[in-house]
């Protein structure tokens, strides 16, 4: 396993205007290992992944890759895959209309003529080799997330690559999908692939790497063999302190088992949207912390859409402190005191080009009405309000939020709605793509908005993280509501049981 | 006073800042274009006061033309503005609904008989027909738009093709002839006021607007559209509405234009008024750095961009360049400032001016 270094990056440094992202970060990658970069966000992980594919320029330092003698210059995306360094990002960035093969072999053949029974022979022999569940001919659109991901790597394999970043890959596959992953990293690594592995969940590290690189602030925390660093210790070097924080939310957790029959808040009677999933019934009381469980696409998403009136309804009645309304768009919603932070932050949180105070007064704004505008200094006052309040890092107000990491960008999302003061607050995968610190923050926020009788629901895909905040889950399974646990069913157990379905 | 701050930091700072200020741009092209004239011909810049064949004391040369012209470019440039904001497209077919909105100006204020001695109504009750006429086929490009979610541009290449011909329809293809002199009031000059009226309409116009963006959500809302439809409906916006709303507002503007462009003439010309006038309005908004692509947008710099606009081709004029020539002459600059506006150039431009620094410091 121990083999010689393959890469080797010296002394980077690398700053934007009014950040140092990176300062004096070595790391080192040997072939067949496989490396976990970890870190919290604006760590600096993605600015180093970035340095080294050629996205970024470094300001400083020297890179080092296997079979050049000297330092290697990498300028653009081009240059990295010459030098044999291949990246998998988190979104797919194949062309989901063209066929596998296509996608394998795009902007890689020099004719003008290709031979495309050839291209697709090859296609078909590398993807068995591999083990991918995939056809040469088949459009890329129709194989699944975790399939195309197989595809882009086997596109890397291709192209020689000996040093394989995988950014993320895992954040939208389902357990078995991510077992296939790992069965193709593992593979790799047996050819003499070196892999760089980006993500946030640590049972996977410790399943699948050797060795670890911890980054904080913008500097190397240290490189450890993985044996070397239990995950308490890992976690410790992430945040930089102890432990404390994740003791306290077990604690804070004992008030909110039991529940009294205070005033239902919000309620629903076979509700159902235009999504597939079956009429269902909800209700949540008043300061209570409930939410929607169940794998991957097994409608728990669709279901609050559908209270919140984000897809098209088609039937159903809901209602509102005990009185019936009418919620077929967001602004019915939002009238009747519903706050809702979608899963998909980037494309339906965040508007990208507009500042983080405009951002954060947006849906108070709408909520407002179209003739009465914040003014300015308002305006000012609300975003440095909830800016202090929630700790969010940006240069300032003005700053565009789609230059803040994803941790921020959702912090600014939950200020927006937080702003409107809702009785009842959605949110749907609030904590996917960011930090650990922030993950707490958020969990500790949740449960300080119940106690203060803010009904939250709140649906995550780390059930530990549901089981830490939540005193009632609706588990779902194949867009159906499949049964509800509270109380002493609280258990990850229970909650397999009922998801997989079956006697228990 | 952000200015000043800016001014003590070094020379090389304050040009990266410059650089990326939007309004650099239409005052960048501003400034060349004075500067060439001023060596080229000095006497472009020659203001003189005259007198009207009424007698009436008025301002002429060559800045008065570009202030005259540029007004009507500018209240295009509002409406333009938004539809590219909320929509990521534009509409081509203003130069056709001008026609339809001054065609219906003169239809009201003649009835049937082209060569009227009395007037059937009075100027206001005219404009406001217009006004309502233009809107309802502002209305009719952003149903297209919106709800059946056509491209813009294919979606106004309708009027585009068919403005011309229901203007002329309007009036029975007849060609009616204003003789109230007070009606040439709206495109030349009031009694006593040597400078152009378009000015003061114009003026006015940016004044409403203006009120419109502080008083009212318009902007927050058409660029939240542009940049996150998606984003923008889950917090409780129509976008289909704002889109829809602002080819309305360009409907007005179109009516306001259609106004002062009849009354140049006192008459119409169904297949000249207004011709090319999109491609001007457009370029406006592009030459005030605004991504035609839509998103976020600033008014002040597409309003500027309309004179900068008007200012070139009054430049071109002065050159005795042929009006068929016009537009290739046009299209030179306009790629050079298009291609300079480009983020990708942007980028190389303020990576250049960092290279340089670092040399000085060296």
């Amino acid at each position: 396993m121990s083999n010689k270094a393959i890469l080797e990056m010296k002394h980077i440094n690398k700053s934007f205007p009014g950040v140092r992202a990176l300062q004096d970060v070595d790391f080192t990658l040997c072939g067949g290992e496989i490396h976990a970069l970890m870190g919290e966000n604006g760590a600096g992980k993605s600015t180093l992944i970035k340095v080294l594919t050629g996205v970024y320029e470094k300001d400083d330092g020297q890179i080092f890759v296997e079979g050049n003698d000297k330092e290697v210059s990498i300028r653009s995306p081009q240059d990295a895959q010459r030098l044999g360094i291949s990246t998998v990002y988190q979104e797919i960035t194949l062309c989901p209309n063209l066929s596998v093969a296509e996608n394998m072999y795009i902007g890689r053949t020099e004719n003008v003529y290709q031979n495309w029974k050839k291209i697709n022979a090859d296609a078909d022999k590398l993807l068995k080799s591999l083990d991918i569940p995939a056809k040469a001919t088949q459009q890329l659109a129709s194989c699944s997330i975790a399939v195309q991901q197989m595809v882009a790597i086997a596109r890397a394999v291709d192209m020689d690559c000996k040093v394989l970043i995988l950014d993320e890959p895992t954040s939208s596959l389902d357990e078995q999908e991510v077992e296939k992953l790992f069965a193709l990293m593992r593979d790799l690594k047996a050819r003499g692939v070196g892999i760089i592995f980006v993500t946030h969940f640590l049972d996977q590290v410790y399943e699948v790497c050797d060795k670890i690189t911890v980054l904080r602030d913008g500097k190397l925390v240290g490189q450890y063999e993985i044996k070397d660093l239990p995950r308490v210790k890992l976690v410790a070097k992430m945040l930089g302190k102890e432990l404390d924080d994740m003791s306290d939310i077990r604690s804070e957790q004992e008030p909110y088992q039991g529940k009294d029959a205070s005033d239902t808040v919000f309620e629903a009677h076979g509700l159902y949207s235009d999504t597939g999933i079956k009429p269902f019934d909800f209700y949540i009381k008043k300061g209570e912390v409930n939410g929607f469980t169940g794998l991957l696409g097994s409608g728990r998403s669709e279901c609050v859409r559908a209270i919140f009136g984000a897809d098209h309804v088609l039937g159903g009645t809901v209602k509102k402190d005990g009185k019936e309304v009418k919620i077929t768009k967001p602004i019915d919603a939002m009238k009747n005191g519903i706050a809702y932070l979608p899963e998909d932050r980037k494309n339906d949180g965040i508007i990208g080009d507009l500042s983080v105070r405009e951002n954060i007064i947006f849906a108070m704004q709408v909520l407002r009405g179209f003739f009465r505008p914040l003014s300015k200094a308002e305006a000012n006052k609300y975003a440095e309000e909830y800016i202090k309040l929630l700790d969010i890092k940006t240069a300032s107000a003005d700053t565009p939020i789609k230059s803040l990491s994803g941790g921020n960008q959702q912090k600014v999302i939950l200020a927006r709605w937080l702003l409107t003061h809702p009785d009842y607050l959605i949110l749907d995968e609030p904590t996917r793509g960011i930090d650990i610190g922030t993950k707490i923050d958020i969990q500790k926020l949740v449960l300080k908005l119940a106690s203060e009788g803010m009904s939250v629901t709140f649906i995550s895909s780390e059930t530990d993280e549901m089981l830490r905040t939540c005193s009632r889950l609706v588990v779902m399974r194949d867009r159906k509501v499949v049964g509800e646990l509270s109380g002493e069913d609280l258990t990850q157990n229970k909650i397999m049981s009922t998801i997989a379905g079956g006697e228990n | 006073m952000e200015n000043t701050a800016v001014k003590k930091s070094k020379g090389s700072d304050f040009l990266g800042k410059l650089l990326r200020q939007q309004l650099f741009i239409p005052v960048a092209a501003l400034l060349i274009l004075a500067i060439f004239n001023l060596i080229a011909d000095p006497s472009f810049f020659k203001i003189t006061l005259g007198y009207s064949s009424a007698g009436q004391p008025v301002l002429s040369g060559y800045l008065i033309t570009i202030l005259d012209y540029g007004s009507e470019l500018a209240i295009l440039a509002i409406g333009m503005t938004l539809v590219t904001a909320a929509s990521g497209g534009q509409d081509i077919s203003v130069g056709a609904t001008i026609a339809i909105a001054g065609s219906v100006i003169l239809r009201v204020l003649c009835g049937t008989d082209s060569r009227p001695e009395t007037l059937q109504t009075s100027f206001l009750v005219a404009f406001l027909v217009a006004c309502v006429v233009s809107m309802l086929f502002g209305a009719f490009n952003g149903i297209l738009v919106a709800y059946f979610k056509i491209q813009p541009m294919v979606a106004t290449l309708i009027l585009y093709t068919a403005g011309r011909s229901i203007a002329a329809w309007i009036n029975n293809n007849e060609l009616p002839i204003i003789s109230d002199p007070t009606f040439a009031y709206f495109g030349g000059f009031i009694p006593g006021i040597p400078i152009p009226t378009p000015f003061f309409i114009a003026m006015a116009c940016v004044i409403v607007i203006a009120l419109v963006l502080k008083f009212t959500n318009l902007g927050l809302y058409t660029q939240a559209v542009g940049i996150n439809e998606k984003s923008s409906r889950l917090n409780g916006i129509n976008p289909k509405f704002i889109k829809f709303l602002s080819f309305v507002i360009l409907g007005l503007c179109v009516a306001v234009v259609g106004l002062i462009k009849v009354s140049r003439l006192s008459s119409i010309n169904y297949s000249v008024i207004a011709k090319d006038i999109e491609m001007d309005a457009i370029l406006a908004v592009a030459l005030g750095g605004n991504a035609l692509s839509g998103g976020k947008f600033n008014m002040a710099a597409s309003i500027l961009g309309a004179y900068v606009i008007q200012f070139l081709t009054t430049t071109l004029y002065k050159f005795d360049v042929q009006s068929d020539a016009l537009p290739a002459y046009k299209a030179v600059v306009v790629i050079l400032l298009v291609v300079l506006s480009a983020p990708s150039v942007r980028q190389k431009l303020s990576g250049l001016g960092k290279k340089l620094r670092v040399k000085e410091v060296a």
